[in-house]
């Protein structure tokens, strides 16, 4: 570790040997217990008249991967650029990597532990890919041999060893986000922002960068992660924040699922008549029923203690069943819930 | 401000100017130009065309020729500061860069030097050029050798690199406020007029270019650059460069 840094403890180095013991990594135990990476409180930001953050206050703990979602203007790369002390805050504090945004005194040193995938890869096209992470792990202090070592290691993750020496004006769109990904954890930092790694991307670019993803979380790199795809977030982050200028809800998918949506349970009929929908509305009440088809969705609280229940009224009302399941709501509906009933500022 | 996170910015833009051949060019072609042309030209009027000048009119005439050295410090940089401004813009790789422990000030003087740098060291070897073979042609007319003389070490190291380090300062304030690299370099490129205009006003004999007032002028010059850096630092801030730049 270098001398200076205000970081809380270290990881493994990029590529390096993986934890043997994977579920002592996604215990939430042990993620409760981790040192916060970045805690913000009442961060705002506004251009203008317009407020493009309003007072998100959020806590990133060590080893985590935490997705900010939220539609286009939400405010996510101003969230971003505030956290990396690229852009000032209007108000607000917050510590990212032990190391207070907005003091010109820690800046240096927390440039020096982030590693930052910005919305544009920004790459020096006329440069090949090696010079592109030369020049950055440069900037960033590292001696000749340590850059060397980080960047074929690197490149050799990314499949991109063979083509280092090509000017990166000729790669495809996500070899080059896999170049700028690479950029960004050439120094080795304990914390990584990636703002919309696949967006933009081809379906099986955008795999290969969310597989690199997951490998990164695999190190227990803290990772903050903007995206506007749900999908990603849910297959990837521990845990999600919904923005859309205000941060509306923080927690894990299954959290925000259960929190927001009661689960509803899936009934399917071999067939369907009035007088059975009838007496399905009857012992099913109050419940909300749902039909669509010879598919029946009951609205409940319980799924556990409530699916007996539903199976033995089906059966007294004389209707056969073929299935019978809980459905969980995808994080898309819970999402799209937020968002469409919470207006900025409501 | 660390000086080596200023060079390692330096080499970079350098090593990236190195391939763009429209800069190479103008780097390498001008002061060749000037320092082998005039010399052919006066040559020829001494020597072949038959004409007979007055050794006291041959003077200013060289003169006259060696202010192109301004002019050329004028011109150099514009392309090359432009493009490393206005070019990072457009591959938008600014973001990143300044998401490296490197402050503002640093980039800005290794970003001012990579523009600087060549600039100066064309101008002093043209000149270099220019002045020997000058010396050749001219010291059996005028029955001594011209260079080196004190106008000429004015404009080569006080003239020439304040004059580039206005032409690139300039260019960096018009390269923040438009967004591709050839209205940069056509704006700054305007950057050259006010030392045009000084050599018309030197050759009409209103501001005579004697070695006093080469020494005025670069003495006011120094002023106004010194006012285009604090302008530049000022432009130069991160919150301004991602908020407010187009
Ligand atoms: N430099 C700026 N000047 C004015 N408004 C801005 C600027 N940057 C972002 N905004 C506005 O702030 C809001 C949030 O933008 P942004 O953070 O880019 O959202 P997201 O990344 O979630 O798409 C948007 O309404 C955007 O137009
Ligand atoms: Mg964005």
């Amino acid at each position: 570790m270098r001398p200076g840094k205000c970081v809380v403890r270290s990881r493994p180095p990029v590529g390096g040997p993986r934890p043997q013991a994977l579920e002592v990594l996604f215990d939430p135990a042990v993620l409760r217990a981790g040192p916060q990476m970045i805690d913000a409180e009442g961060l705002t930001k506004t251009f203008g008249d317009l407020t493009a953050v309003d007072r998100v206050s959020l806590r990133v703990r060590e080893g985590e991967v935490f997705g900010l979602l939220g539609p286009n203007g939400a405010g996510k790369t101003t969230t971003v650029r505030m956290l990396t002390s690229l852009i000032s805050k209007s108000s607000g504090s917050a510590t990212v990597a032990g190391c207070e945004v907005g003091n010109a005194r820690d800046e240096l040193r927390l440039r020096r532990q982030i590693g930052i995938l910005p919305e544009n890869v920004g790459l020096y096209e006329a440069a090949s890919a090696y010079q592109n992470l030369e020049y950055f792990g440069r900037l960033q202090g590292l001696d000749a041999a340590t850059l060397r070592g980080n960047i074929e290691r690197l490149l050799r993750m990314m499949e991109l060893w063979e083509k280092r020496d090509l000017p990166v004006g000729s790669y495809s769109k996500g070899m080059k986000q896999k170049v700028a990904i690479a950029r960004a954890l050439v120094h080795d930092p304990v914390l990584l922002f990636l703002d919309e790694p696949t967006a933009n991307l081809d379906p099986e670019a955008a795999k290969t960068v969310r597989d690199f993803i997951l490998e990164l979380k695999r190190e227990r790199r803290t990772i903050f992660l903007n995206t506007h795809h749900l999908d990603e977030a849910e297959r990837i982050c521990d845990r999600v924040g919904i923005l859309r200028t205000r941060l509306l809800r923080v927690g894990s998918p299954e959290q925000l699922r259960a929190e927001l949506w009661g689960n509803r349970t899936l009934v399917r009929f071999a067939s369907v008549s009035e007088p059975l929908q009838a007496a399905l509305r009857d012992r099913l009440a109050p419940r909300h029923l749902e039909w669509q088809g010879r598919t029946l969705l009951v609205e409940v609280r319980d799924a556990e203690r409530e699916n007996p229940e539903i199976a033995e009224a089906v059966l007294a009302a004389g209707g056969k069943l073929t299935e019978l399941s809980a459905l969980a709501p995808s994080l898309e509906d819970v999402y799209l819930k937020l968002i469409h009933e919470k207006e900025p500022g409501a | 401000m660390r000086l080596s996170q200023v060079w390692i910015v330096a080499s970079h833009d350098l090593g990236l100017l190195r391939r763009r051949r429209s800069i190479t060019a103008g780097l390498v072609g001008f002061p060749i130009a000037v320092a082998v042309g005039f010399p052919l030209l006066v040559d020829y009027l001494l020597h072949r065309s038959g004409a007979a000048i007055p050794s006291s009119l041959l003077g200013g005439l060289i003169d006259s020729f060696s202010f192109f050295f301004v002019i050329g410090a004028a011109t150099i940089p514009v392309g090359i500061a432009s493009y490393s401004i206005v070019g990072e813009k457009v591959e938008k790789s600014l973001e990143p860069l300044l998401a490296t422990p490197t402050t503002d000030g640093e980039i800005l003087l290794g970003k001012t030097l990579a523009a600087l740098l060549p600039t100066i060291l064309a101008v002093w070897a043209g000149a270099t050029l220019f002045m020997i073979l000058m010396d050749r042609v001219t010291s059996k007319t005028l029955g001594y050798l011209y260079f080196p003389n004190w106008e000429m070490a004015v404009i080569l190291l006080a003239l020439a690199p304040l004059v580039a380090l206005f032409a690139v300062e300039a260019s960096i304030l018009i390269s923040s406020r438009v967004s591709d690299v050839r209205s940069a370099q056509q704006l700054s490129a305007l950057v050259f007029f006010p030392f045009v205009l000084l050599y018309v006003l030197g050759e009409i004999g209103v501001v005579p270019l004697d070695t006093t007032n080469l020494l005025y002028i670069s003495g006011a010059l120094a002023l106004v650059v010194l006012g285009l850096f604090a302008l530049s630092r000022e432009t130069f801030q991160r919150d301004n460069i991602l908020t407010r730049w187009q």
